[in-house]
């Protein structure tokens, strides 16, 4: 079956439709769990310090956290892999272009392929700053969420990189949930404005959640 | 009414090709474009140059043999086929391109008239329901509810034309494909093949080098007989549903 | 000087394979008397399928499942193209799933009734039994006939006939039914049963001591003639209306595979019986390239009128109640809108050559839907006709809601074609003809939604089962190939045909010849024909032809993708065919069905028949182009229908 799924363009969108739920979950709960910032320092830190001791006593210091890292990275390559070896696909199943260029809604495609490249390399820019530090721009401390999130939005760049990065997050869900629905099979004609209704509120309520921590940083209201 | 068109010419499969000018006079607005076509055909064997190849047949909208993007659209402004396109679409003095549909699973063959056999082949591959002629029982014997009657009518009124092909962008022949599947796999005769039906022809659509769907639309947008987008999500569906039922055997 | 209308009568044919005896049991006996060809050796023999519409995409598919060795053609890019697919109306089958009184017999009845004594009872009454098995069969197949509630087939009534046996899918009856039959072909294909060669047309007939044993074609992509040997031929290649330039055929539909196989010595039977349908869209100009048909239910509630006075170009809105003639109503009180087919074409053209046609150039009439709008209401009609009404605005741009919609006739079907026996074979033997190629079962008329029906019976039932004979008796142990002196000749002319046509660079182009070939025929081999028009139009062919071959210009190679060359080379055979078109219709000084002799005519100018004089079936011989050619006369005997004068006033 696994054979049938990965060689056929219907199982590898599956794959993506799979995949792609699986990180907009984390989306949701990451998001959520941002939003603590604002009721100060030590509430910050504690959900920080709860996130590695979940599951505890059953589960050692940090191991649900790893699986939940383990399914993610899964998860992002499988899409991420799938995304490539489709669009690939695409590109060569439309060597030559029209004469004739017209705007067409191929936009949601073209903004999918460069949204995920841009959330892509944000991933990588996102773990090097505030999961291990190395590119941090102020002094990183583990154990301190707070104070390394607020020195990140302290800096233009920081502020930029991740705004642009969110609203990639945004039209990526817009589409790429409702699109995910129709691969699975899930969209009908009576279900399609629920299904579009349901991915423009999450496609918003994720960027306003995302965003609402730079722009904390920046008006003041978290320092 | 003037008009000025620009037309791909291409010599043959292996030729390289390039748009080419041509004017046309005195084009009344109540022609069909391939009308227009003619007028312009006749004018050029007279000039001793070879007429524009293009694909056309019933000129009524059925036979599905027309195949012109016009202006960037698969059968041109309206939906519908090319041969129902009327002049009075366009304005007098209007620029008009003609290309054949792209996608590397139709080469031109000449001109305006690509290679349509990979569509056979996908029907080939499953798109039918096995029923030897004499081994039919009584039409009454299996009734169908009016729905699903008129569910596999709506799909199978494709025509098999490819303007969902030419008009999407990834060249995908995902909407063809599912109206086949859809018609034949809602009804009860069709039943039986029903899982081997989607997988073969989906296997068969990919190793004929379409690409896939990424949900863009324009597929539905173009197709002249109405085919909805969902029914590629109604595939879908079935592809799943036949995967987990093979993965079980 | 000998001219082609002096014709000469040779031997009667007649159909030696209708078994004798009570006409329900014939089929069965027949199907018994047949020789059977062992199911291991079906493999061995080969047949030649050309086309793949209704008739060759369901004898292709069955042949193959049988186990025969199928090789098929069509000049379409897929077989899925042919022009069935067009058909709108529906297909009859005597179910009487309404319980209306329907049954076999009537079919049958309605059937030779319909086709005005001019058709073959055994057959006919055969296309009436397996009529009913064509349902099933497409059913099977998934073929999505429309339905009721219940879930069961929704029937409706068409044609005038006064029970409700036509089943049909919306109006696309024709293209559903194909595309199950092309499933089937697909299916063969898919299994190796067939050797489908799409864009191939087929250019001449190969007879070797005496039968079909091949054809010529011309791969239309590069060019290239090639020969393809069978042990038996089928045409499926439909009919020729094309001859008459504008006509509801497919612009390439044509009569090369029929009319070279009659040069080859096919009888062609009947030629001049021609169906011309009463409600298509009219002409706009000049550039009209084809005309389109509207399903005839249009006249069940539309009325049809033209101005009182000639020359009235008022809009049809500012003409007064008591000026417009209703010519119809007028004429055939009793009938009114609905008479047959026929009556209701020659009455248009009649209305319109005295001067009262409507619209561009005064070739329609209007089919007013105002009475059955205020009547009914709106949405009842657009309820009713709303696709059809959708089409008429696509074509003409004219809103049928609110101003009325103009309609003239458009040759439509011909019922004429090669002539066959009982078991569908030409007088060549080896080489079938079935569907609308052959003289078939319709008579010099066909009824509405009886094409479909004959196509798949013939191709699914009747040849299956009959070629089945003519292959156990006639086992070939002589191989032919290239080499052999006649495929050589064959091949050769067909070459210089080409390159004739190729090396003229005259200064006229084909569509040319064929319009002017088109007008002639419509105006003289029309709807209305007389001894002075079709001699006429016997004088003007060969000079039509003589002009063609010393003007034609055609670009390009052969050797290439030439539509050009397709084209010409179809007009070369419309050129004689149409020549015998007109002879046939001279020779029958009878009027019947689709061919109306003004000679002809009772005292109320409806069709008069002489049954005793013309009471036969017309098999033409070919004796060379332009060559008087003989005629074979096939007595018509009708043992259970009665001949009886058609009457609608």
């Amino acid at each position: 079956m696994a054979r049938t799924v990965w060689d056929s363009t219907v199982g590898k969108k599956t794959v993506m439709a799979v995949s792609g739920l699986v990180m907009l979950l984390y989306l949701v709960v990451h998001m959520i769990g941002n939003l603590k910032i604002f009721f100060g320092t030590g509430e910050f830190n504690g959900y920080a310090h709860w996130l590695r001791t979940v599951g505890e006593p059953f589960m050692h210091y940090e191991w649900t956290l790893w699986l939940v890292r383990v399914v993610l990275v899964v998860a992002v390559v499988a899409h991420a892999v799938s995304a490539y070896q489709l669009s690939r696909r695409d590109i060569k199943a439309r060597p030559s272009k029209y004469v004739h260029k017209k705007k067409r809604a191929s936009y949601a495609t073209r903004t999918m392929r460069w949204g995920g490249i841009i959330l892509g390399l944000f991933i990588v820019w996102h773990i090097l700053d505030l999961t291990t530090g190395t590119v941090h721009s102020g002094g990183f401390e583990t154990g301190k969420p707070y104070q390394n999130v607020v020195d990140t939005f302290s800096t233009w760049y920081g502020n930029v990189i991740y705004i642009v990065a969110v609203l990639a997050v945004g039209m990526h869900v817009r589409h790429g949930f409702w699109s995910a629905a129709q691969t699975l099979g899930a969209g009908s004609r009576t279900r399609d404005r629920a299904l579009k209704t349901v991915a423009n509120v999450l496609a918003l309520l994720l960027t306003v959640g995302f965003v609402a921590v730079p722009v904390g940083v920046m008006t003041g209201v978290v320092s | 009414m003037k008009l000025t068109l620009r037309v791909w010419r291409q010599k043959n499969a292996d030729a390289e090709g390039a748009m080419s000018t041509y004017e046309v006079d005195g084009i009344s607005p109540d022609m069909s474009f391939l009308e227009m076509l003619d007028t312009l055909n006749e004018e050029l064997i007279l000039e001793g140059e070879e007429p524009v190849a293009f694909d056309h047949d019933c000129r009524e909208g059925i036979c599905g043999a027309c195949s012109l993007v016009i202006n960037g659209d698969a059968h041109g402004p309206e939906r519908t086929t090319t041969c129902q396109l009327h002049m009075r679409s366009f304005e007098d003095g209007d620029t008009i391109d003609v290309e054949p549909w792209r996608a590397a699973a139709f080469p031109v063959v000449k001109d305006l008239v690509v290679d349509r056999s990979a569509f056979d082949r996908i029907i080939q591959a499953g798109g039918y329901i096995t029923a030897p002629t004499g081994a039919a029982p009584e039409a009454h014997a299996t009734p169908v509810p009016k729905p699903d009657a008129d569910f596999a009518f709506e799909h199978a009124e494709c025509i098999g034309c490819g303007a969902c092909v030419a008009a999407c962008p990834n060249g995908a022949a995902m909407l063809f494909t599912s109206a086949k599947v859809n018609h034949l796999n809602v009804l009860p005769q069709g039943a039986p093949e029903r899982e081997t039906r989607v997988l073969d022809m989906v296997a068969q659509m990919d190793d004929e080098g379409f690409g896939g769907c990424t949900l863009a639309g324009e597929c539905a947008t173009a197709c002249p007989k109405g085919i909805p987008l969902v029914s590629i999500t109604s595939m879908n569906k079935e592809w799943l549903r036949a995967t987990r039922k093979a993965a079980k055997r | 000087m000998t001219t082609y209308a002096d014709y000469t009568t040779g031997e009667p044919v007649a159909d030696t394979k209708a078994p004798a005896g009570p006409v329900n049991e014939r089929w069965d006996t027949r199907r018994f008397e047949a020789k059977l060809v062992n199911p291991a050796n079906r493999r061995k023999q080969t047949v030649i399928v050309v086309g793949t519409g209704l008739a060759g995409g369901s004898a292709g598919a069955t042949l193959a499942e049988q186990g025969y060795r199928v090789v098929q053609f069509c000049y379409q890019d897929s077989p899925r193209r042919a022009h069935s697919i067009a058909a709108q109306g529906g297909i009859n089958a005597a179910k009487n799933y309404r319980n209306d009184g329907d049954s076999i017999h009537r079919l049958f009845y309605d059937t030779v009734k319909g086709g005005d004594f001019r058709s073959r009872e055994s057959n006919v009454h055969r296309l009436a039994q397996i009529s009913v098995e064509i349902i099933d069969q497409c059913v099977a197949q998934g073929v999505p006939f429309a339905r009721e509630y219940g879930g069961l087939l929704d029937t409706r009534s068409f044609g005038g006939v006064q029970v409700s046996r036509t089943f049909y899918a919306r109006g696309q009856t024709g293209q559903q039914l194909l595309l199950g039959a092309y499933q089937a072909l697909s299916r063969q294909i898919a299994a190796g049963g067939i050797e489908m060669h799409p864009r191939t047309e087929m250019l001449d007939l190969i007879v070797v001591d005496g039968r079909a044993r091949g054809i010529v074609a011309r791969d239309l992509i590069t060019g290239k003639i090639g020969t393809y040997f069978a042990d038996a031929v089928v045409l499926a290649s439909g009919g020729y209306g094309n001859v008459f330039y504008l006509s509801t055929n497919a612009m390439n539909s044509n009569a090369t595979a029929v009319w070279r196989a009659h040069r080859r010595g096919a009888y062609f039977a009947n030629p001049c019986f021609t169906q011309i349908h009463p409600t298509c869209i009219p002409r706009t100009g000049d550039h009209q390239s084809k005309l389109t048909l509207m399903s005839e239910s249009l006249r069940n509630d539309g009325r049809i009128w033209v101005p009182k006075a000639k020359g009235d170009d008022r809009p049809p809105n500012k003409i007064p109640e008591d000026e417009r003639d209703y010519y119809l109503e007028r004429i055939y009180p009793s009938f009114g809108n609905l008479v047959p087919r026929d009556i209701a074409s020659r009455a248009a053209k009649n209305v319109c050559d005295e001067g009262r046609g409507v619209g561009p150039g005064g070739q329609g009439v209007y089919l007013d839907f105002a009475d059955a709008i205020k009547r009914m209401g709106r949405e009842a009609v657009e309820a009713k006709y709303g696709n059809l009404f959708d089409m008429y605005q696509r074509i003409t741009d004219e809103d049928p809601y609110k101003v009325p919609m103009r309609i003239y006739p458009a040759v439509h079907y011909t019922m004429g074609g090669l002539w066959v026996d009982y078991d569908l074979q030409t007088t060549i033997p080896g080489l079938f003809a079935i569907g609308e190629a052959n003289f078939s079962d319709h008579g010099a008329n066909r009824l509405g939604a009886s094409a479909l029906m004959q196509g798949l019976a013939d191709g699914y039932f009747v040849l299956p089962a009959t070629i089945n004979d003519y292959l156990a008796r006639n086992p070939h142990k002589d191989e032919v190939d290239d080499a052999h002196p006649v495929v050589q000749e064959v091949l050769a002319e067909t070459e210089d045909r080409l390159n004739l046509l190729l090396s003229v660079d005259g200064d006229r182009t084909p569509d040319s010849f064929h319009r002017e070939l088109g007008e002639l025929m419509w105006e003289f081999c029309g709807m209305a024909r007389t001894d002075s028009g079709l001699r006429k139009a016997l004088e003007r062919i060969p000079q039509i032809r003589e002009e063609f071959w010393r003007r034609i210009k055609v670009p390009g190679t052969g050797e290439e993708f030439n539509q050009s060359l397709e084209k010409a080379n179809r007009i070369v055979d419309y050129l004689e065919l149409a020549e015998l078109m007109c002879l046939d219709a001279l020779h029958r000084a009878e009027s019947c069905g689709g061919h109306f002799r003004e000679e002809s005519q009772t005292p109320d100018g409806e069709a008069a028949r002489k049954d005793d004089e013309f009471g036969y079936a017309a098999a033409w011989e070919f004796t060379g182009t332009g060559e008087a050619p003989t005629l074979h006369k096939e007595d018509l005997v009708f043992e259970y229908v009665h001949p009886t004068q058609r009457s609608y006033a």
